[in-house]
């Protein structure tokens, strides 16, 4: 589903990714683990260009989206992401917050198919009747795609069981909560793979717990999800993939029990002795 | 004392049977005119070139277009607003052979003029929201001018709004000078009138107090507005 094709990114002199190649396909859980300062977050940011590589390509879908002549913003509806610091839209309610962009991106189809419509119509006047094309059929309206846009927010609420906080602003939410609440904002939008960046980070102790089980339950329906992640007994469990990232490069990829329980690379070997 | 309550009556003798409280009301409308709309210009104005100059510089395009609006806020914050009003009203008009009179003229100019302040402060206002805001809104798909539009300016505009409310009222006192270019307002209203009885004192006290209470309404409102603003803020 994702290709990664020696992935380079530099700020300035600084190169943070130094050639990066990792496949990744649909259902696949892959956490990245490394100390801090390799490349890890600069890694995931540049699989759906928050920052923009500086070389190599990365196949998603069939289309090179490190590519600056592709819409990116299209792709990105099928790429959620989390982030460490939840950032949820603080002048938004929680359930506006995960309704914006649904409603957003249908209202603006909706628009499209509207404008091409009329286009056809007006060229179709100059064609002969058997040359007329035919009209995009429109099949919605304004009232019924935020309509559906609040039932599957609701839905989506009551399964984090936040559905009596569906109006209330950000500000009141705990760390945990609010963390749940930016993984449905993904899960909104129906992606065919989630980032994490380092979702459980910011969080107390004893809210991480509330976060992972929620992942938990993503990957066992089969979602993908890409995790850069510190919780090593949350790769090992959940896992179908672990990478060791330092100095911009991958130095280990391995399933989960080869990875943890017999370690090739002696840099990992050591950051694992000092992490476990 | 005697002297004040004559004068005092000599006042309301033009304000009220001489029609002086129909110029003060016209020059009162004139002035909100003025501060109200220009600050509507301004506001506009200033929030475009407060993105622009947010924008990040990779491509060519943002770069000529900051440019341009940077040299928009020297020019304009570079100069009094008096010699902008008589360069747009006695050089710029005529030469492009357009005519509008002198409220229109102020209205334009206080705009372009508090556009070039505004877009300061909106540009402090939009630094000041969280760069994950942007993010968010970014990896949800949303494009870079919807998710401006949408997540960071109403939030930018809820941290700028007391200094918004500075400039608004900076914006009403400062109409005192349209006179300049020949619009009637508060400030020429009162002097006719003081120049009819050929007294001054109790026209210009009275003008005075009319700013005060003008100004006061304006707190109160602004205070209103963020009050319901910071609704996002509580934590119920």
């Amino acid at each position: 589903m994702i290709d990664v094709i020696n992935l380079q990114k530099s700020f300035g002199e600084h190169n943070v990714l130094n050639g990066i190649n990792v496949k990744i396909n649909k259902g696949d859980i892959m956490c990245v683990i490394g100390p801090s300062g390799s490349g890890k977050s600069t890694f995931l940011r540049c699989l759906n260009c928050m920052e923009d590589p500086t070389g190599g390509q990365i196949i998603f879908n069939g289309v090179d989206i490190a590519d600056f002549k592709v819409d990116i913003n299209i792709h990105r509806r099928h790429m959620g992401m989390v982030f460490q610091h939840f950032n949820l839209f603080n002048n938004k309610t929680v359930i506006e917050n995960i309704m914006l962009a649904p409603v957003h991106i249908g209202l603006a189809d909706l628009k499209k198919t509207k404008r091409q419509n009329s286009i056809i119509k007006l060229t179709n006047l100059f064609r002969s009747s058997k040359m007329k094309k035919e009209l995009s059929p429109v099949t919605t309206d304004k009232a019924q795609i935020k309509q559906k846009a609040k039932e599957n927010a609701l839905a989506l609420l009551d399964r984090i069981g936040l559905k009596e906080k569906a109006d209330v602003y950000p500000s009141t939410l705990s760390g945990g909560q609010k963390q749940r609440v930016a993984i449905v904002r993904a899960l909104a939008m129906n992606p065919d793979v989630i980032l994490f960046d380092e979702p459980t980070s910011a969080l107390d102790p004893e809210m991480v717990g509330e976060v992972l089980d929620l992942m938990k339950d993503l990957a066992k329906e089969g979602m993908t999800m890409i995790i850069v992640t510190h919780e090593m007994g949350f790769a090992r469990e959940v896992a179908n993939r672990v990478l060791f990232i330092d100095g911009g490069q991958i130095l280990e990829s391995a399933p989960p029990e080869e990875f943890f329980g017999n370690p090739k690379h002696p840099r990992l070997r050591d950051f694992l002795s000092k992490v476990l | 004392m005697g002297d004040f309550a004559k004068k005092i009556d000599t006042f309301l003798d033009v304000f009220i049977n001489q029609n002086g409280y129909v110029k003060v009301l016209n020059g009162l409308q004139n002035t909100l005119l003025i501060a109200v709309l220009g600050l509507v210009i301004g506001i506009i104005i200033g929030t475009i070139i407060a993105i622009v100059r947010v924008i990040p510089k990779y491509k060519v395009l943002p770069r000529i277009l900051n440019g341009l609006c940077s040299f928009y806020v020297g020019l304009f914050r570079g100069t009094p607003i008096v010699v902008q009003l008589l360069v747009f009203y006695y050089v710029l008009l005529p030469l492009l052979g357009v005519r509008i009179s002198g409220v229109n003229v102020a209205i334009l100019v206080f705009g372009f003029n508090s556009g070039a302040y505004i877009s300061e402060i909106m540009r402090s206002g939009i630094l000041s929201v969280d760069h994950g805001q942007m993010e968010a809104g970014r990896a949800v798909g949303l494009g870079y001018w919807t998710t401006m539009l949408k997540i960071v300016i109403p939030q930018a505009v809820k941290n700028i709004l007391p200094t918004m409310g500075n400039e608004f009222i900076a914006l009403i006192k400062e109409t005192s000078v349209v006179s300049f270019v020949g619009a009637l307002d508060l400030y020429v209203a009162f002097s006719n009138i003081g120049s009819n009885s050929y007294e001054f004192m109790v026209p210009y006290l009275v003008m005075a107090l009319i700013y005060i209470i003008l100004v006061l309404i304006i707190s109160a409102g602004i205070k209103l507005m963020e009050r319901s603003l910071r609704k996002s803020d509580r934590r119920h």
